[in-house]
């Protein structure tokens, strides 16, 4: 029996991971990321779990665990936010490298400094070229669902990459919003039996892990790597589809608001989609022909499903909660590219907003908006900051 | 098993092939061997980043016949436990049917450095593992750099002896007590010399039940500054001049072994460091007379953490 349940992000989290019932957990608390592994830590003192949970001392030590327990093949997840994210850093790419299809919950939070434990996109941003898959989620039901489909993609014969699943700190995280479960057996099929390629602890078939590679080998494995990314996509539309089959709920690799006859398309990541969808209502009853998009699936870069998006509009603009300083939002130059082969490029605009937590309105979204219409816009905006 | 005859030794399987690019007269390679002779159940390896792990695993080429991983250099701790972990939850899950040991090999800045603080929390925790330390005493890997393990005087490529400086300016740390200090069921101090210490003291790390950490003195000709052919002849030095003392800690209990102990009990005359010193190039530059008080405190330090060994021993 499907149930409704109120539940924030967190929890939502540390509840699929339940129900999937991994071999191996290792994480360290930071905010506000706190609640998936407390919630997690509970499951296991009362045997709700099989997880061989692991409190390290650091997050290097959490990624390393993970990587060297998905490699023995363990399925592992972890979760952690900024700078947690950051001190896992040199292992991010290690990781990828491994080719380990272990998950990680990015509670997505501002890295220091100044210190602040607030929601903007920072960390995760700040991974993005680690090659790990990144997936979006606009509210703690796709936290839940995003949970419950990345173990189907990283483990996927021809992925076999670490999967971060983002979802927004404090906003998410520790929101209490209204559910649809998935049955815990429904999960488990769902997801099945984990097959690990290569499994270190098959000590009938050594193998070794972690090679040093010169350059005759180095650049051929991260083309590889390049190949299962690409792979990834089409993996991915295919799980997404099986799991609207289980759920009900359909997800795609860029999700679309009143694209069809807009003219004016924001592309905005994570829970100020929501947000965005309100602005644009208000802005469609005064006569503004505007839509929104989500990459859901942000590495890798979905660039046909958003060119398609793109295609035909007269301004594209890119709202980025992080920044690049010296240069615009990161995922800006990367919706440029996606757009560079249409017939005729939209104009191309970058919003700054909502760093460190600071607030991300509907009416500062219309104002954003509304300015490109009346063409006052300057190619980069940062909204709503006080210099 | 805990048979010490070579012809049972030579039963075991070859983990670790010849073909690897050690240096000539490398000492980490003998080490490796002798510990892994103490697993009789089959063994899972671990790396840190370190000229052990450079040289038997360039792509696509590999040494290891067992399971082996690298991931970085300063987390060769945690590499190990997530094997562990993964054989924790695989066996009770039956996927795993037979028993595994698990060991992690680190040079001394991946331990006494970079590592220390996932090694601690590794021990801390309890994983079932055995962590040895290759300790050449410098970074030698990138090319002979002080570490914490380096001992005092000696000449690396950032403590040079100079118009106004004798080399490295601090002890060594003494990394063995801190590992003491966690309480776990195993510690121990061994030579590449004594083979047959090594060997018995590795199957006590492997069978302890709980972390185990043993630190091997590792002569390094490149390093250290000597003929490749005395590599074992050094590490026999390092014991008789009581620089590197053999011991075990059994749940807290010390006692001193082979060589040391006779030593202790007054069998073997105790070596004066200055043996130590002459032996080797990087410790040159203390034979000119006004760096004659550093070989002195060097004595110093290496009576008062001898004594000091010998009256913990005696508890």
């Amino acid at each position: 029996m499907v149930q409704d349940i109120a539940i924030n992000g967190d929890n939502a989290v540390a509840l699929a991971w339940k129900q999937i019932d991994p071999d191996v957990c290792a994480a360290y608390p930071i905010t506000p990321q706190t609640i998936i592994v407390e919630k997690f830590a509970e499951y296991v003192a009362n045997g709700e779990v099989s997880t061989e949970f692991v409190c390290v001392e650091s997050e290097h030590s959490a990624l390393t665990l993970c990587t060297a327990s998905a490699s023995a093949g363990a399925r592992t997840f972890t979760a952690t936010a900024s700078q947690g994210l950051a001190y896992m850093w040199e292992m991010l790419p290690i990781t990828a490298a491994m080719r380990v299809p272990l998950i990680m919950a990015v509670a997505n939070r501002a890295v220091s400094g100044p210190i602040n434990i607030n929601n903007d996109h920072g960390d995760c941003m700040s991974a993005r070229d680690c090659g790990w898959i990144q997936l979006f989620s606009e509210n703690v039901q796709e936290a839940y669902d995003m949970s419950i489909v990345a173990p189907r993609i990283a483990e996927h014969v021809d992925v076999q990459l670490p999967v971060m699943v983002n979802l927004d700190g404090f906003v998410l995280t520790h929101a209490v919003e209204r559910m649809t479960m998935v049955d815990t057996h429904v999960i488990k099929e769902f997801v099945g039996e984990h097959k690990p390629l290569y499994p270190l602890l098959d000590v009938k078939h050594p193998v070794s892990h972690g090679n040093m590679d010169g350059p005759d080998f180095y650049y051929p494995h991260k083309y590889q790597s390049v190949l299962a990314m690409n792979k990834a996509l089409e993996v991915a539309q295919d799980v997404f589809d099986e799991f609207a089959k289980i759920s009900g709920r359909q997800y795609k690799l860029v999700e679309e608001y009143l694209c069809d006859d807009a003219e004016i398309v924001a592309v905005i990541l994570g829970s100020s989609f929501g947000t965005m969808k309100a602005a644009i209502d208000e802005m469609r009853e005064a006569g503004i022909k505007v839509g929104a998009i989500m990459p859901r699936v942000f590495r890798p870069w979905p660039v046909a499903d958003l060119a398609k998006c793109m295609k035909g509009k007269k301004a594209v603009v890119v709202f980025d909660k992080h920044l690049s300083i010296g240069a615009y939002g990161p995922m800006f130059p990367e919706v440029v590219a996606a757009a560079s082969d249409l017939e005729k490029l939209p104009k191309m605009y970058n919003v700054i907003y909502g760093l460190g937590g600071a607030d991300a309105t509907v009416a500062g979204f219309k104002k954003a908006i509304e300015d490109v219409k009346s063409e006052k816009a300057e190619k980069v905006t940062y909204l709503g900051v006080k210099a | 098993m805990t048979t010490l005859a070579l012809k049972d030794l030579n039963e075991l399987p070859v983990r670790l092939a010849s073909g690897h690019r050690l240096c000539a007269g490398c000492a980490e390679s003998i080490i490796a061997k002798q510990v892994m002779m103490g697993s009789e159940d089959p063994l899972a390896v671990s790396c840190s980043t370190g000229c052990f792990e450079v040289s038997t695993t360039i792509f696509p080429y590999t040494s290891w016949n067992t399971p082996y991983i690298h991931t970085a250099f300063g987390n060769g701790a945690a590499t190990c436990a997530g094997l562990e972990s993964a054989f924790n939850a695989l066996k009770r899950k039956g996927k795993i049917t037979e028993n595994i040991n698990f060991v992690n090999f680190a040079g001394d800045g991946a331990t006494y450095d970079i590592g220390l603080q996932a090694l601690s929390g590794a021990m801390e925790r309890g994983h079932r593992m055995v962590y040895v330390c290759l300790n050449n005493e410098a970074y030698m890997n990138t090319g002979i750099q002080r570490s914490s393990a380096t001992t005092i005087g000696a000449q690396t490529t950032t403590s040079w002896p100079g118009s106004v400086s004798s080399g490295k300016k601090e002890y060594s740390k003494d990394l063995t007590q801190i590992m003491v200090a966690h309480n776990i069921p195993y510690v121990a101090q061994v030579s590449p010399h004594n083979w047959r210490d090594t060997v018995q003291k590795s199957q006590k790390a492997f069978n302890c039940g709980g972390p185990a950490f043993i630190n091997a003195i590792s002569p390094c000709p490149r390093g250290w500054r000597f003929p490749s052919d005395q590599t074992i002849a050094m590490a026999k030095l390092a014991v008789e001049t009581c620089v590197w003392p053999l011991f075990e800690v059994v749940d807290g209990k010390y006692e001193l072994t082979a060589d040391s102990a006779r030593i202790a009990d007054g069998k073997v005359p105790k070596k004066p460091v200055t043996d130590w010193i002459n032996a080797q190039g990087r410790y040159k530059h203390l034979l000119q007379d006004r760096w004659e008080p550093v070989i002195e405190q060097m004595q110093a330090e290496v009576d008062r953490r001898w004594e000091k060994l010998i009256k913990l021993a005696d508890l």
